[in-house]
Order: C-alpha cells, then sequence, then structure tokens
C-alpha cells in the first residue's frame, strides 16, 4: 500500500540588497525552521526546494501540509541570507504546482 | 481585502526620508494605516509632516506616544497633559504598580511590557481582569521575534504564550503590531500572522489583531477628540445657525 502525502507549495519572494542563489536562500529558510523548531521539526516539514528565479527574485518550496504553518513562520523569521541582511514573504501557497505558477505569473 | 492597521512603526522621525522608506514599504505590504510614535514635545509642524509623508503613500497617520513611566504619579501627569494630544497612548509597565494602574486607567489604550526580561512581564491574571473592565489592549511587538535568537526568544514565546491565553480568558483584546525601526524589519500582516503561530494565536485571531482591534481603539479615540464629543456616548449631531 502507498501512501498519499499531502503537500503544499509555497511562493516565496526575496528581498536584499544582494543577488543570490536558490542555495543561499534554502540554506537560510532550513537554518530559521531548525532555529525555531529543532531538527524534529524540520524533518516533519518534509521542506524542499522547487526552483528559484533569481530574476523575479522568487522561490518555490515545497513542504508537508501539516508543517505549512511551521515553514511560514520559518520564512517569515529570515533576517539573513548568507550573512547579508534580507527578508522573505510568502506571496501565495498551493497545493498545486501548476496552480502556483498560475496564480504567481500576476504577481509582480 | 482587510483593513491592516500597524500600530507601531518607529522610525527616525527627525529623519524624513527614513519616515518615507519606512511608509512606502508599510504601504506596499497592505497597511492602510499606521501608528507613529511621536515625542511628547512635539510640535504641530512636525506632527503635519509626518502626516504628509504618509498620506503620499495613501497611509492613514496616526498619531501615537509611548510613556514609559517610573511610577504611578508620573504616568497620571502625563495621561493628563498627553491624552487629548495623541490619538493612541501606549503605556510601557516597568513596575507592578504601573501595570496595575494603566491597566485600569482608561486613557491608556495599550499596555506593554519588557520585551528582552520575562521578570518584568507583569500580565498576570489580576492584570488582565482590571484591563477587561477598562478599554487597555495588550500590545505585543513582532520586531523582537525576528530580531532575538536562541534562548531569549524562547523565554519570550513561552512569555507570550502565557499571556495570550490569559489575554483570551479575560476577553482583553489584543494588538499585534510590528515594532520595526528598519525597512528590512518590516513584514506583510499575513507574514505577522504566520509569526503568531509560534505563540499559539490562531490565524483568525492574529487577523483581528492586525486588524479590528486597532482600527476599534483609533475610531474610538478619534471620536473622542472629535469637536462634536461632549461627554462619553453624548455626542453633537447637528449644529444650528446662530
Amino acid at each position: 500500500m502507498t501512501m498519499y502525502v499531502r503537500r503544499r507549495y509555497i511562493a516565496v519572494k526575496v528581498d536584499g540588497n544582494k543577488e543570490f542563489n536558490g542555495k543561499e536562500v534554502f540554506n537560510a529558510v532550513w537554518n530559521s525552521l531548525t532555529r525555531l523548531f529543532g531538527e524534529h521539526g524540520a524533518s516533519l516539514a518534509e521542506l524542499s526546494l522547487i526552483e528559484y528565479n533569481q530574476e523575479k527574485r522568487q522561490a518555490i518550496f515545497r513542504c508537508s501540509h501539516k508543517a505549512l504553518d511551521m515553514v511560514k513562520a520559518s520564512i517569515t523569521a529570515v533576517t539573513e541570507v548568507s550573512n547579508e541582511k534580507a527578508c522573505l514573504h510568502v506571496a501565495r501557497v498551493s497545493g498545486t504546482l501548476k496552480s502556483l505558477r498560475t496564480r504567481t505569473a500576476s504577481l509582480k | 481585502m482587510k483593513f491592516y492597521v500597524d500600530l507601531h512603526l518607529c522610525p527616525q522621525t527627525s529623519n524624513l526620508s527614513h519616515v518615507s522608506s519606512m511608509v512606502e514599504k508599510a504601504a506596499a505590504f497592505g497597511y492602510k494605516a499606521a501608528g507613529i510614535t511621536i515625542s511628547s514635545k512635539a510640535t504641530t509642524e512636525e506632527t503635519q509632516k509626518l502626516k504628509e509623508s504618509c498620506s503620499s503613500f495613501g497611509v492613514d497617520f496616526i498619531t501615537r506616544v509611548d510613556l514609559a513611566p517610573k511610577s504611578v504619579g508620573e504616568m497620571l501627569k502625563n495621561l493628563r497633559s498627553l491624552r487629548r494630544k495623541a490619538e493612541v497612548i501606549a503605556v510601557e509597565c516597568f513596575s507592578k504598580q504601573v501595570a496595575r494602574q494603566a491597566a485600569k486607567d482608561r486613557r491608556v489604550d495599550l499596555i506593554r511590557f519588557s520585551l528582552v526580561n520575562p521578570k518584568s512581564r507583569f500580565f498576570d491574571v489580576a492584570e488582565a481582569e482590571l484591563a477587561s473592565g477598562s478599554t487597555a489592549s495588550l500590545e505585543i511587538d513582532m520586531a523582537p521575534l525576528l530580531t532575538l535568537q536562541g534562548f531569549r526568544r524562547a523565554g519570550l514565546l513561552s512569555s507570550l504564550r502565557r499571556e495570550v491565553q490569559i489575554a483570551n480568558k479575560a476577553h482583553v483584546p489584543i494588538v499585534l503590531s510590528s515594532g520595526a525601526d528598519e525597512p528590512i524589519l518590516l513584514r506583510a500582516a499575513d507574514d505577522y500572522c504566520s509569526l503568531a503561530y509560534l505563540f499559539g494565536m490562531e490565524r483568525y485571531e492574529a487577523r483581528k489583531a492586525f486588524s479590528e482591534n486597532p482600527k476599534a481603539i483609533v475610531e474610538r479615540n478619534r471620536r473622542k477628540l472629535s469637536p462634536d464629543f461632549v461627554a462619553p456616548r453624548v455626542y453633537v449631531v447637528r449644529r444650528g445657525k446662530s
């Protein structure tokens, strides 16, 4: 029997003076998640970076739907990305990647 | 879209470009009104400049005074002189006596406690009961949750969780504010609502604490400060020709 895992896709806007790459943004969110909820909490979140658009400064994360609140709090709590002051804002949350892409296309 | 209010924006009021950058960011995040702390000795001209700066970005400017009295006498004296000048008055309580008096005084809108010293947080059941009988709300700044780390943040979250439970039980309104003094510390209201999850606030409660609760305070005080106000629940409805 396979277990269906419900997931959530989160579009995140990156705000800062420096250009960052996807790995740096993911590390910032991961560090924030482990600081706030510990390694056990981070393991429940099943966080992964789907894509990072450097031009739009927009990232898409995937997480478990049960850990959505944890991940959103961790994203908001980010104040630094690779030792540079920056902040991340949750732009949209969706259940499928397709609908998230459609809805974020209208964002600036 | 909800009417979000940030009652505690802390730009350097002497530096108008800093004020503009903060207000611009607040407007971009969808805040419709912002409370900016002014000095108790601020002149009308200074206040007017701040108001113009806010209105240029379509943000309603709310005058706010923060009191940090050392004694009850000092607080009462300040309240007497400032209540008719500011739309919102917040009292930071450093002692239990001041906290108790602030909670039962109807001229106080917001009560605040130290965010770094958990022993100076006097919001207990007795304080909540006094506050529920008056008009005081509990204000929680969100910026320290972003700036503090480790043990200190854990301690603050623990205190806030307990206080939110007490406030909800006693029906004391909670007001969430940014408390941001730099644009980088400012977040959208929905992001702050996500952060409020950390101290046990439900999403709808957090939204209310960012919209309806601060809006109610400002509307109540503006009614009181208007020339049509005569006494509590007595207003001039129409003026005759003299």
